[in-house]
């Protein structure tokens, strides 16, 4: 149970961390980013950068750190500014971001030290990269948990579904997947793209243990993520708002990758204060 | 790491390039702690039954995922194995490409996989089984290695190179059971080094994989007819070992370059690059598939096909030396 001291703690990360997102999309003006996955996002990254994950800053590549993938790499304003937030590297890097010779380009590269794991971009690649660090920690008995960030789009990749065979053949209930199931990609709703409902059902039929809760609910999070006693891989499917935090990009699919202008930017510091 | 005797050469060339890998992988699991080999449901093809059943603890298979194979040892590799892929050579390479660009060349990190059956051998089986396309796709991706051995010392000592290096490897197997010894003894055997086999005057030839045996017999041929001509075996396609090709560049009149692969793309596409480097006034033979799919067949039909029996190389070298 997520006390409530915990829940205030956690929500003000999260508004932390998406000003920090509005920021360096308002940097990259008049370039887009995708700000829209990155936003819905953000509170599921809190969860487990803040209160689940166990990592040591100041020794990135500790064996027991847990390890987090953001498969969906295109989504890395939330996850570059947690990062920079905790201190694996400075906000004056973290606004470098998409700058010529910048470490941190729109999608992530591999970099233990900036505590990034993972080179990724290409979509339908984490998980099997997670589940090779799943079956390294078995194989070597480390205690540490293996998380995994998937767009819902991305589970139109073929790759995917190759990762959900392997898990539960290889009975990795050291691994959890989350699907930020803003039910959007880039150009349309999951819908009218290629349908990826009933997600929980598949996953379930493919042997894993899938839980739909709301993925910006940092309690409903926190129960969920907190412990996995089956022995089978779990996966979490996070209910969110693609753009969720500003009026102008909730729901709006014009953020799936749009210019954030002075205008809008200084709109949603407004209505930051105001929440 | 691996016991180099003439009865294991022997024994490698009997097998062929399959059996001799999971002999090889078998012996360096007994002493490499880290050694983890993942395979896509081809453990018996690639020969490691033995290797399966004696080392579990070392053993991945994936499934017939070739995407997921590549993921999951990128994150074992991560995490300090030394990790060998492998599965049949269109599969382990074109299905999943993306991966092997961004989880193990763009992420630097270092795992082996080998291509089996490579080239042409399965012919019988068609196109789909072929694989001609394979250096070209891979030498256009930063960071790879691309080894290419010529029998069974070259596999075991391609292997042992490519688990001391921290980079992606690729390692290229052709040929099939009953392959002739190019190397009756051991040898000295650098990644990015070239093995001068012949010494010859104004013609090199540059073969590559286990067709460096018909070059040598078509070298033998040549001689016959008076021409004697430089045999290299080209083990190391990327990095290519560019002093050697300079060299030629600048003291032959012939380049030849010998492959199991399109003539786009491959060996003769890498020296060519490299003459027009240095010296563009050499003739350049390239050898190999003309750029088109060969009708399905046994392994000689198709090295016929693309003019690869030792008796076509000598007399494509006859004709093009004869225009000079």
């Amino acid at each position: 149970m997520l006390d409530p001291e915990k829940k205030n703690f956690l929500d003000s990360i999260s508004k932390k961390i998406r000003k920090k997102c509005i920021e360096v999309a308002n940097l990259k003006n008049p370039n887009a980013t995708h700000l829209g996955g990155a936003l819905s996002s953000v509170d599921i990254l809190v969860m487990l950068y803040y209160e689940i994950m166990k990592y040591d800053v100041s020794k990135p590549e500790w064996e027991f750190r847990d390890r987090f993938f953001l498969s969906k790499g295109h989504s890395i304003l939330g996850y570059y500014s947690i990062l920079s937030d905790l201190g694996y590297f400075s906000d004056e890097e973290l606004y470098s971001y998409g700058q010529n010779l910048t470490r941190l380009p729109g999608h992530p590269v591999r970099n233990k030290n900036m505590g990034i794991e993972f080179t990724n971009g290409s979509l339908g690649m984490g998980l099997a990269v997670a589940i090779g660090h799943s079956i390294a920690a078995k194989r070597r008995d480390l205690n540490y948990h293996t998380y995994v960030l998937m767009g819902d789009g991305e589970c139109n990749e073929g790759s995917v579904w190759e990762g959900a065979m392997a898990a539960p053949h290889f009975k990795l209930n050291n691994l959890t997947a989350i699907i930020d199931n803003n039910g959007l990609q880039q150009t349309g709703t999951n819908s009218e793209i290629l349908k990826v409902d009933d997600f929980v059902k598949r996953f379930e039929s493919f042997g894993w243990v899938a839980v739909e809760v709301d993925g910006h609910n940092h309690e409903e999070l926190h129960k969920v993520l907190l412990v996995n006693e089956s022995d089978k891989p779990r996966i979490v499917i996070a209910k969110t708002v693609k753009g969720k935090g500003f009026s102008f990009t909730e729901g709006n699919n014009a953020w799936h990758h749009g210019v954030m202008t002075k205008d809008l930017y200084n709109l949603a510091l407004e209505e930051l204060k105001q929440k | 790491m691996v016991e180099i005797t003439n009865k294991s050469i022997k024994n490698w060339s009997i097998v062929g390039p399959r059996p001799t890998l999971g002999l090889v992988l078998f012996e360096i699991a007994k002493s490499l702690e880290n050694l983890m080999v993942v395979t896509a449901d081809v453990s018996t093809s690639a020969g490691l039954d033995r290797y399966r059943k004696t080392f579990p603890e070392k053993f991945v298979d994936t499934g017939i995922s070739e995407q997921n194979m590549i993921g999951i040892a990128a994150g074992l590799a991560d995490n300090g194995y030394k990790v060998v892929t492998t599965t049949f050579a269109p599969f382990q390479t074109l299905r999943c490409l993306d991966q092997i660009k961004v989880d193990l060349a763009y992420s630097e990190i270092g795992v082996t996989m080998v291509g089996l059956a490579s080239g042409l051998i399965q012919g019988p089986l068609g196109n789909t089984h072929c694989c001609i396309e394979d250096i070209g796709v891979l030498r256009s991706i930063p960071n790879i290695v691309i080894l290419s051995p010529a029998d069974g010392l070259g596999i075991a000592k391609s292997v042992i190179a490519s688990l001391q290096t921290d980079k992606p490897v690729y390692i290229r197997l052709t040929g099939g059971a009953n392959h002739p010894i190019v190397y009756q003894n051991d040898v000295d055997y650098t990644i990015g080094k070239f093995i001068q086999l012949l010494e010859g005057d104004g013609i090199s030839i540059i073969a590559t994989g286990t067709i460096v045996y018909n070059a040598l017999k078509a070298a033998e041929l040549l001689k016959q007819k008076g021409i004697t001509v430089s045999v290299y075996d080209a083990h190391t396609i990327k990095p290519l070992d560019e002093e050697v090709v300079k060299k030629c560049a600048e003291t032959d009149r012939l380049i030849v370059t010998v492959e199991e692969h399109n003539v786009f793309g491959g060996l003769g596409s890498c020296v060519s690059e490299c003459i027009v480097k240095h010296k563009n006034a050499t003739t350049h033979l390239a050898l190999g598939v003309d750029d088109v799919f060969l009708h399905p067949g046994d392994y000689n039909f198709m090295l016929k096909q693309a003019g690869l029996l030792p008796e076509q190389i000598a007399e494509s070298i006859l004709i093009a030396n004869s225009t000079l």
